[in-house]
């Protein structure tokens, strides 16, 4: 198992920015009857969905605007960022990496290592990972930008009802830092690549180039229609994983570092669906008060959910307490992994929408 | 254990007032859709502490072959 124990590393500030254009799930006509649509909604806890359809916005505008706003009220000198972590699956282009492109339009120094990871619901946990780690061997550079976020409902058929009213849009910027003496980060990370086509979209990389083929609909049953660009999502096979892998890796991360479940605060968990959630919840036998949903506003927001869910559900604790929290992201990799962090009054702006 | 088993397994697909069989296909009954899926497998998990990976779920047709399965794989 790779845990990793990251010391003096301290999240400092959050912020999450959505797009305006809301889909409300309650007005979908995708689904067969009044009565199906109810079940969904009831069973994946998911009302509304914020997306960026219709506009010209990307994942890294979302980042961009979720990073402007937390580094005006954070306080950090832009040329003291060392470190641009831009996690997600909705780049900008095939390249150069987005990361790059962030850079610049931060205004961020050229003497700054930055760099894309392609990872989707645990890309949070992985990105902080990654970020501490760098800044822990850094020499001279002690501050770090990790942005987050997907816009995943251009990637879904209008015509699937088994991914097109799970998923919303969002983009998000975790101020991280070196500072002696924080507890810092204990991480459990893990992977399982035989599953890889549980959630994927065949199409339009180098394994299967684009073609005209690529553009062709496929009926998969009734109420999944798509093409090979967009994205598939074996429902069952992800909720067997998600439901197994995500309680395990939570118990093995405080079992190895020894704490206790009652010493959490706060658990925040990939919003992947109600039902998949609540049964996580019910393993680990944590309060319900204890575990925020986003689900109902936002949907399953992919690499976002967890900071979307802790600045929009969590946004006083995070200002005004120390708090310890445990999140844990699970899915397309699959991937999946859990970090214990302890956060102290942190700048967290409430969740802005463009 | 056939009891629990029909019981959850009715409970899961909301079946509750029917007569089944372990003959029966389980795909084939009016109620299978995605929802009633992940039910099962949530009530499986739940009550017998099974979790069936989904390619060998794939493999299984009948009420009675699915029972076997979860026998099979209880401690």
């Amino acid at each position: 198992m790779a845990f990793q124990y990251i010391p003096n590393i301290a999240v400092k500030g959050m912020a999450a920015c959505v797009p305006k254009k809301v889909e409300d799930n309650r007005e979908l006509t995708l689904f067969e009857t009044e009565d199906d649509r109810n079940k969904f909604i009831q069973a994946t806890g998911i009302l509304k969905r914020h997306t960026v359809k219709g506009s010209d916005l990307c994942a890294s505008d979302l980042c961009f605007q979720a990073a402007e706003t937390l580094l005006a009220e954070i306080g950090w000198e832009r040329s003291e960022i060392g470190f641009l972590i831009f996690v997600s699956q909705t780049p900008d282009y095939i390249f150069p990496a987005t990361a790059c492109i962030l850079q610049n339009r931060l205004g961020l120094s050229q003497e700054c290592y930055a760099m894309d990871i392609s990872l989707g619901c645990s890309g949070w946990v992985y990105g902080l990972s990654t970020i501490a780690s760098l800044l822990s061997s850094s020499v001279n550079m002690k501050k770090g930008l990790l942005l987050v976020g997907d816009t995943t409902t251009i990637t879904k058929s209008p015509k699937d009802k088994s991914t097109y009213p799970l998923f919303g849009d969002a983009g998000t910027a975790t101020a991280v830092q070196y500072e002696e003496g924080s507890i810092g980060l204990k991480i459990h990370a893990a992977t399982d690549g035989s599953s890889h086509k549980a959630i994927m979209i065949p199409d339009g990389g180098f394994r299967n180039f684009f073609s005209r083929d690529s553009l062709v609909e496929h009926e998969i049953e009734p109420g999944i229609v798509r093409n090979s660009l967009q994205s598939i999502l074996d429902g069952p096979g992800v909720f067997t994983f998600g439901i197994t892998k995500a309680p395990k890796s939570i118990s093995s991360v405080l079992e190895y570092f020894d704490i206790k479940i009652d010493a959490v605060d706060y658990l925040v968990l990939h919003q992947a669906n109600k039902m998949m959630n609540e049964k996580i919840r019910k393993k680990l036998k944590i309060e319900p008060e204890k575990v925020p949903y986003s689900l109902p506003e936002y949907g399953n927001t992919s690499s976002s959910s967890i900071p979307l869910t802790m600045v929009s559900q969590l946004c006083d604790p995070l200002r005004l307490r120390h708090n310890v929290i445990v999140a844990c992201g699970f899915g397309v990799g699959l991937s999946w992994a859990s970090v214990i962090l302890e956060t102290n009054k942190i700048v967290c702006p409430p969740v802005i929408e463009i | 254990m056939e009891e629990k088993f029909i019981k959850a397994f009715k409970e899961a697909l909301e079946l509750e007032d029917r007569t089944i069989d372990l003959t029966d296909t389980f795909r084939d009954y009016e109620e299978w859709d995605s929802l009633g899926h992940l039910s099962l497998i949530a009530i499986l998990d739940e009550e017998f502490g099974v979790v069936i990976e989904q390619a060998e779920f794939n493999k299984l047709s009948t009420v009675g072959e699915l029972m076997v399965e979860v026998k099979k794989r209880m401690v």
